[in-house]
């Protein structure tokens, strides 16, 4: 199975600018399937941003976030060819990490 | 007197009307589709032709401005790896769709559907793809569900900015087929008495509610779509079968002989411009 996280990172002068994209389910547990039963909620509890050991960004998330969440943000500091860690950890566990070259 | 006369006349209308397509108006494919083409392009004097093939953002700016954002990195591109995934994968018998198609399934999708004289029949890509399927021994995939919608984005993608290339063969059966899915296509129906053309000829550009209507001229062009309102991917057979619920009608099997009418109608309609799909839709 490919990665869940899709990133692009271009160093833009003092900033870098940081675009991601990501296959959850986010399942709210509010939603019943086809035979009436409720889904349980499967949701991303939290997604971290580090470069250079450092956390640029963290998001404490909850069901309240939509399937396959599109983030952006920029960070001061990173150059072309720092790698920068992106991952998740959800409320079952599941976990995904993927490390992209900024461009 | 009179009335021989007026028989007569009626003789001669019932005679002239016995064509092979049947109708008084005989279909002329190439005007209708001319004409069609005329009434978007003067309906929207600004909008260039090609860009048609890109729906609702043809029409409205501040739609398209957040679609190109959303383009920059677009919601189906995990289907679209996943479909060409799917169509990598070889069946039991060590086949593979590529087996089935020219090209190897690469940049056709342009030519489909087409007029099958063997069978009499229109062949949709979806059609194609199941027929595929079964001819190897597998199971055939639902027409509204994830799977066919990857496969289809995966073989869009390979053919996009190739114009559609439509063709109706000189065959009585052919030019049926498009009068058929012509005529569902202005047909009222539902409780709404919505027919597909009151949206999206007559209204296209305009709301409802927070929607803007997508003009027919193009409309298959960017399919499959990744609906933010499905949250994932549809084919053609899914937009048609909502549709048709959504003006409270009830929907056709999908694959039925008239929405593969409707489709040949409309992808033939839309000839020349080029494949947007897979594409992103509110």
């Amino acid at each position: 199975m490919a990665s869940s996280i899709r990133v692009r990172a271009i160093a833009n002068g003092e900033t870098t600018d940081v675009q991601t994209l990501i296959q959850h389910p986010m399942d709210s547990g509010f939603v019943k399937d086809d035979k009436g039963e409720f889904i349980p909620a499967h949701f991303i509890q939290e997604l971290t941003f580090e470069h250079d050991g450092k956390k640029v960004f963290v998001a404490d998330w909850g069901t309240a976030v939509s399937k396959d969440p599109y983030v952006k943000f920029s960070f001061k500091g990173g150059n072309k060819g720092d790698d920068l860690k992106v991952s998740w950890i959800d409320n079952k566990g599941e976990s995904d990490t993927a490390t992209v070259k900024i461009q | 007197m009179a009335l021989a006369a007026i028989l007569a006349a009626l003789a001669a209308s019932m005679l002239s009307s016995a064509q092979p397509a049947g109708g008084a108006d005989r279909p002329d494919p190439v005007t209708e589709a001319a004409a069609f083409r005329n009434y978007f392009v003067k309906k929207f004097p600004d909008v260039k032709l090609e860009e048609f093939a890109n729906g609702p953002y043809a029409l409205n700016e501040d739609m398209r401005r957040q679609w190109q954002e959303i383009d920059q990195f677009p919601p189906y591109e995990f289907s679209l790896e996943k479909g060409k995934e799917l169509f990598a994968t070889p069946f039991a018998n060590g086949k593979t769709y590529a087996d089935c198609f020219p090209a190897a399934g690469v940049g056709i999708r342009q030519n489909y559907p087409y007029f099958d004289a063997s069978e009499g029949k229109v062949v949709t890509l979806e059609l194609a793809l199941n027929r595929c399927r079964e001819a190897n021994g597998e199971t055939a995939l639902p027409y509204v569900g994830d799977a066919m919608a990857a496969l289809t984005a995966y073989m869009a993608f390979t053919s996009r900015g190739k114009p559609f290339d439509i063709k109706i063969p000189d065959d009585a059966r052919a030019l049926k087929a498009y009068q058929n899915g012509k005529r569902y296509f202005y047909t009222r129906r539902g409780q709404l008495n919505f027919s597909c053309a009151t949206c999206h000829v007559q209204y296209p550009g305009e709301h409802m509610r927070a929607e803007v209507l997508a003009p027919a001229l193009g409309i298959l062009n960017a399919m499959p779509i990744y609906r933010s309102e499905w949250g994932g991917m549809g084919t053609i057979s899914r937009r048609f079968t909502t549709c048709n619920s959504q003006i409270r009608g009830l929907p056709l099997e999908p694959q039925s002989e008239e929405y593969r009418d409707l489709e040949y109608y409309l992808s033939y309609l839309s000839n020349g411009l080029p494949i947007s799909g897979p594409g992103t839709r509110p």
